[in-house]
């Protein structure tokens, strides 16, 4: 297996704390993400990444954790973004587009401010991109503290949340109190997607939460199967990212080794291309005929 | 004000709807309400577009506060959460990506607002197959919702709103963008399972004539005001022309029932055969021209 384990992999340092962290953060994103997709919220998982930016840089001027900033702004977006949205999607969005370009012009001057107080562009590559062999020991308590609230939300209102993602008026009609687990929801990926921005970058967390999802969802039988199959993706590339990022130590142009994110992004990319191939549902023991042409299942 | 000739007395009805009003941004959308369903009965809420029928099913759900009158359901207050009713909505679209199998749904009938992950269950999964059995949906229980016709999403909502064995179930335009057979197949399902399960049906629709051979009695509504008893005590000039505000006619031909209005030179059908109401409305060209 040395061709695919540089020497020293296992016993590095940096590598153990990238496997636990990046593993913790794409278990966490494959199954939050899975309902971001399925509730259609794909458009507010990317804009709470972008706004992180803005805690990720405020966090650096601080000198705290990252992730501490990546979170604080996700959290406080999510309930901003609830708060003026009034769910119609053309106010969601409308709602979500102003919240985002407010943050982003707080994240251009944090940037601006980390830059110049260090001299350095270490600051923007870290929060833009993410250095998942930089990143500390200490951390460790701090993701898995941000993954399990946002784990326990999808265990609790999982029935909730599925069928108001298949119809919101169907769910209410229930009795589910869907503001409240549509709010439940928001806050759950925001911390999902603050693990995406320590993992692969604040620019690229979108990728992490929504990619394995929208690739298990079309390939998976059942909402459950999808869930975890969202999971096992995310973590897998996560983990063969982190071993091909380790290899690249000697690959030309520089000798330095390539970003984390950038192979972690690419395997994501490569298996959902490769997952378009496939017609939906039809893998785990799907039975009967499917209606529709092969147009059908090109529609995705 | 309610136009109710003959409306029985019910001992204890499934549903009492006793003048209810709903006004919003200064618009009366319903205007005192006034109606009952005995357990088993299958009643028709006939009215055109704007007519108050979807208001009205969502006061009854308890989605939609009243600002005036009761509505009891079972002997209490609105149905929100308390499994008495099942409610199958207006035109939802269903994507083929989402990986929900019909029997998926179904379950969710079940215990959809049930908090935890739920559990493999032999008794959930008996009572899920009985009610596909009951739909005539069990030869495609395995395929995505997304992926199915209009008539057998209509089956498989069916079966979600009923799994849960409701004392009544509540259908908003179930037969809207469905063929004239499909929509006989949902009518002639909804009969029989309301006959063998003693659910009382209330459903709305636009057109009434499909409706006819079935219903126990009918809900008209027009302008949000309403008139209910058997199609007999309602579907004449008098009761119509009341509810209506203005005179209107009503021809029966060949069996179908139409409900006319002489507007200047003109007239409009406002009830009745839905292909023959578009090409005799003057806001519809004649595009689509039925045999």
């Amino acid at each position: 297996m040395t061709w695919l384990f540089a020497p020293g992999f296992f016993a590095s340092s940096p590598v153990h704390v990238a496997l636990v962290v990046g593993g913790i953060s794409a278990l966490v994103c494959g199954i939050v993400g899975t309902f971001t997709v399925l509730r259609g919220q794909s458009y507010s998982g990317h804009a709470l990444a972008d706004l992180s930016v803005t805690g990720g840089s405020a966090s650096f001027l601080a000198n705290i954790s990252p992730l501490v900033g990546f979170a604080g702004t996700g959290v406080l977006a999510a309930g901003v973004m609830d708060m003026i949205s009034n769910r119609q999607p053309r106010g969601r969005d409308l709602a979500t587009g102003i919240v985002r370009g407010a943050g982003l012009g707080l994240a251009a001057l944090f940037l601006y401010w980390d830059a110049t107080s260090s001299s350095t562009t270490g600051a923007t590559i870290t929060i833009l991109f993410g250095s998942m062999f930089t990143v500390g020991n200490d951390a460790v308590p701090l993701v898995a503290a941000f993954g399990l609230p946002a784990l326990a939300v999808v265990a609790v209102l999982y029935r909730p949340l599925l069928l108001s993602s298949v119809s919101p008026e169907l769910a209410a009609a229930r009795g589910v109190r869907t503001r409240l687990a549509g709010l439940a929801c928001l806050l759950a990926i925001a911390l999902a997607v603050s693990l995406a921005a320590i993992t692969v970058g604040a620019i690229l967390a979108t990728a992490l939460l929504v990619g394995p999802a929208a690739i298990a969802l079309r390939l998976a039988s059942t909402p459950g199967r999808a869930t975890l199959a969202a999971a096992a993706i995310a973590v897998a590339a996560t983990w063969l990212g982190i071993v091909l990022a380790y290899d690249s130590f000697t690959w030309p142009p520089t000798h330095d080794g390539w970003p984390v994110s950038f192979f972690i992004v690419v395997l994501i990319f490569v298996a959902f291309v490769a997952a378009q191939a496939i017609r939906p549902g039809r893998t785990l023991r799907a039975r009967g005929t499917t209606p529709g042409s092969p147009a059908d299942g090109m529609r995705a | 004000m309610a136009v109710s000739p003959g409306t029985p007395s019910m001992a204890s009805p499934v549903l009492a709807v006793d003048g209810v009003s709903v006004r919003l941004g200064g618009r009366q959308i319903l205007d005192e309400v006034t109606f009952a369903i005995a357990p088993g009965e299958f009643v028709g809420l006939i009215g055109s577009n704007g007519a108050g029928k979807t208001t009205l099913l969502r006061v009854i759900l308890g989605l939609q506060p009243t600002t005036a009158g009761t509505v009891s359901v079972g002997g209490g207050p609105h149905a929100r959460g308390r499994g008495l009713v099942g409610y199958v909505p207006q035109k939802i679209q269903l994507d083929p990506d989402m990986p929900v199998r019909a029997r998926d749904l179904v379950g969710l009938g079940l215990d959809g607002n049930r908090l935890g992950i739920p559990l493999p269950s032999r008794h959930k999964r008996e009572l899920v197959d009985q009610m596909l059995e009951a739909v005539d949906a069990t030869r495609f229980a395995s395929q995505r919702v997304g992926n199915l016709s209009g008539g057998e999403q209509q089956r498989v909502m069916i079966a979600h709103a009923l799994v849960s064995k409701p004392k009544l179930l509540l259908l908003d335009e179930p037969l809207a963008n469905l063929d004239i057979r499909s929509a006989q197949e949902i009518i002639s399902l909804l009969a029989k399972i309301c006959r063998q399960q003693q659910v009382s049906v209330l459903i709305s629709a636009h057109e009434m004539n499909p409706l006819l051979p079935v219903m126990d009695r009918i809900v008209y509504m027009a302008g949000g005001r309403a008139a209910s008893g058997t199609t007999d005590e309602v579907i004449r000039e008098d009761v119509l022309s009341q509810l209506y505000g203005h005179h209107v006619d009503v021809l029966n031909v060949h069996g179908r029932v139409l409900v006319i209005a002489h507007a200047g030179e003109g007239f409009e059908i406002l009830a009745g055969d839905e292909a023959a109401a578009e090409s005799a409305h003057p806001d519809h060209a004649p595009s689509r021209s039925e045999p």
